[in-house]
């Protein structure tokens, strides 16, 4: 039971943190559930808001509970779940299809021109089409600063799964982003030039 | 200088981990001598650091209105929670 003190803090935390903690949530378990995700995930703060001693470190403790919520679910579910194929996307550069295609044949910065198509919002939905299994560990990692170390323990497998995950979850955002930037028509490519 | 040279495959595979300073002192040395060397592999750093400020400012946009109502609300009742 929280005294009343503890149950404000934890209230004025959450309402401090609320835009962050929903986006990781929205990251990690999409948007449908996301709004649920945070719900249970401040439940479960308020079960262990007395083992919080540097309220400082509250930000990054409720996003470690959302993450711990999160990977309970997912581990219920992905009990029967198939392995995503992720076939040659091992060998994907985004860089060299990049080269091969020119889809910029005019451009000094065809690189910089293809990122610069992208809005933030664009970024955030080529992220969200990606498995939930190699999005959590880029998510974690790239855009909340988990540590690769942290990362494994918050989710519970080895590091060396974290490491070939975000290998992984890298590539399949950059096939990603060229998929969406072709169906956005970002780039004009030649037919045939057409990579598998 | 290491003693093991490694394919563009290999350096290609390594350069986020190098990037993050996440990389043991070998692997890492057997990276920067491949860098020194491979003029297409020093664009594709260039790229994975681009990307990598991509991923870190794709923040999900804003906490849609209806749901921050919801959610406050939900704070709000957090000290009847137990
Ligand atoms: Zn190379």
């Amino acid at each position: 039971m929280l005294t009343a003190s503890d149950t404000a803090a934890l209230q004025q935390l959450a309402r401090d943190e609320l835009p962050g903690l929903y986006g990781l949530a929205r990251h990690l378990a999409g948007p449908n559930e996301a709004e649920d995700l945070v719900q249970e995930a401040l439940l479960r703060a308020c079960e262990s808001f007395g083992s919080l001693r540097e309220h400082r470190a509250g930000a990054r403790w409720l996003r470690v509970i959302l993450t711990n919520v999160w990977r309970d679910r997912v581990r219920k579910e992905t009990r029967t779940a198939r392995e995503v194929p992720v076939d040659d996307v091992e060998a994907f550069s985004l860089y060299r299809v990049l080269v091969d295609e020119d889809p910029y044949p005019y451009s000094d910065t065809l690189h910089l021109d293809f990122l610069g198509a992208f809005t933030d919002g664009d970024v955030d939905t080529v992220l969200l089409r990606l498995p939930p299994r190699y999005r959590a560990p880029l998510v974690l990692r790239y855009v909340e600063g988990f540590a690769t170390r942290q990362i494994a323990q918050l989710l519970e497998l080895p590091l060396g799964t974290v490491l070939s995950q975000l290998h992984r979850g890298r590539k399949l955002f950059e096939r990603a982003m060229w998929d969406y930037a072709d169906e956005c028509g970002f780039v004009a490519r030649r037919d045939a030039a057409r990579s598998v | 200088m290491v003693d093991r040279m490694i394919s563009c495959v290999e350096a290609v595979r390594h350069l986020w981990e190098f990037l993050d300073q996440g990389l043991p002192d070998d692997a890492n040395q057997a990276v920067e001598e491949h860098l020194a060397r491979c003029v297409r592999c020093c664009g594709e750093l260039e790229f994975a650091r681009k990307l990598r400020g991509v991923l870190r400012t794709a923040t999900a946009g804003q906490l849609p209105d209806d749901v921050r109502g919801r959610l406050a609300g939900f704070i709000d009742d957090l000290d009847h929670a137990e």
